[in-house]
């Protein structure tokens, strides 16, 4: 048991990583990343509606017949993402405007919708609770690292945090920037993923 | 492991019947019960806004403002103006709740202040979906603060003092004198590095906001 769940954690955080190893979920990776306090929030967002749903499925997982397995997934999913929309509006204001549209989004992020089908429809609730759990932090920490990436060089920031006057690369706060800090972040874990 | 569902037209139609109720009567009872701080949390917002952009004053009054002749009115009826007066109900400020359609990502919320002579007493941006690190300064952007020896942003009892000789600040500035533009457009404010759309929208707002507050102004002069 131990070990099963030790090795859903190694896969989570690292050797299957949703963002650099999956490539999966590129919109909000690539939109909310602006700052390494959104990237977090929205990555806890996930982690949140990962675990839920992980754990819901696999329970229904044989209640649900196969041909609408898909439409189930979804309604569930979007509960958790509605419910999660809610409760951050009314307690985290400031973070839920600076996430926007990707709350909602979340809906059809493809990591939530893929550890449901791939996991959590084939394994128990415990082990699918910490498959959500692991993979959610993998795709915080994603996008956390991409996040401070970007606003270290393009606002001269960390966290909030400003440690130079004026502005930084700006093209780092702006689309391009994006995909340039997610290459080279995949690049470094790769390289080390593969020694 | 117990025994899978099979894919009968019963079964489907009954697993996603469930599912769906028990997921709308969670969502229902959620709804009820996040409503109230999800409103208390807006209406705070503006409160601190107010606080923000309005000289000190102890009631307010609201008043509805239609503007005619204005491209982006059609989507809103029309603009919230709140007259702050004080404690001998002479006029003190006018805030209004403008906004611009023009902004890199669209909508730009800005409640803007006014004393009564029609001078920006302040602004605070409600609401906006500008890229941040970038047109997202707008909501500092135009009204820097004056600092003191240490760096300290200075304070005069409790409310932030402003920079009002700052070539970006419009702060102090008052449309019906002042050009609220860009310094590309020929105006007086300079634009935010970078980020000239946003910048243009958030004149924009300016301007309208001041429209808004001469249409309250000739009311109140009429009474």
């Amino acid at each position: 048991m131990l070990s099963k769940i030790g090795t859903i954690a190694k896969n989570g955080l690292i050797k299957e990583n949703p963002t650099f190893v999956l490539v999966l979920g590129m919109c909000p990776t690539l939109g909310v990343t602006t700052s390494a306090i959104n990237g977090m929030g929205m990555g806890l967002a996930t982690t949140f509606v990962l675990i839920m749903s992980n754990i819901v499925i696999s329970c229904l997982k044989s209640v649900i017949p196969d041909k609408v397995r898909i439409p189930a997934f979804i309604v569930i999913i979007a509960t958790f993402v509605t419910m999660l929309a809610m409760v951050m509006e009314a307690y985290v204001p400031a973070l839920f405007e600076a996430l926007g549209l990707f709350i909602p989004l979340i809906v059809v992020n493809c990591i939530v919708l893929a550890r449901a089908e791939s996991f959590a429809s084939k394994n128990n609730p415990l082990l699918s609770l910490f498959d959500g759990l692991f993979m959610g932090l993998g795709f915080t920490l994603a996008l956390t690292l991409l996040g401070l990436l970007r606003e270290i060089l393009g606002s001269g920031s960390a966290f909030g945090y400003k440690f130079i006057e004026g502005d930084a690369m700006l093209l780092f706060v702006l689309a391009p920037g994006g995909f340039i800090g997610l290459g080279l972040l995949s690049a470094i874990v790769n390289y080390f993923r593969n020694k | 492991m117990a025994k899978k569902a099979q894919s009968t037209l019963v079964n489907m139609m009954l697993s996603l019947t469930i599912i769906a109720v028990v997921s709308a009567a969670a969502l229902a009872l959620l709804n009820n019960a996040t409503k109230d701080p999800i409103a208390k949390a807006k209406a705070d917002k503006v409160e601190i806004a107010l606080k923000e952009v309005l000289p000190e004053y102890d009631t307010t009054k609201l008043q509805k403002v239609t503007l005619k002749n204005d491209k982006d009115t059609t989507k809103f009826d029309s603009i919230i103006c709140k007259l702050a007066y004080d404690a001998s109900d002479s006029l003190v400020g006018v805030a209004v709740e403008s906004f611009s359609e023009d902004g890199f990502s669209g909508h730009l919320g800005v409640m803007v202040g006014f004393d009564a002579e029609g001078n920006i007493t302040g602004y605070n941006v409600l609401e906006t979906q500008e890229t941040p690190g970038l047109g997202e300064k707008a909501k500092n952007w135009f009204k820097p603060a004056k600092y003191d020896n240490d760096g300290q942003e200075m304070k005069d009892n409790g409310r932030v003092v402003y920079d009002l000789e700052s070539p970006r600040t419009v702060i102090g500035k008052n449309p019906g004198k002042n050009i609220i533009k860009v310094r590309k457009d020929k105006g007086e404010v300079d634009a935010i590095t970078a980020a000239t759309i946003s910048s243009r929208a958030f004149c924009d707002a300016i301007n309208r906001a001041y429209k808004a507050f001469n249409e309250v102004k000739g009311g109140t002069t009429n009474e």
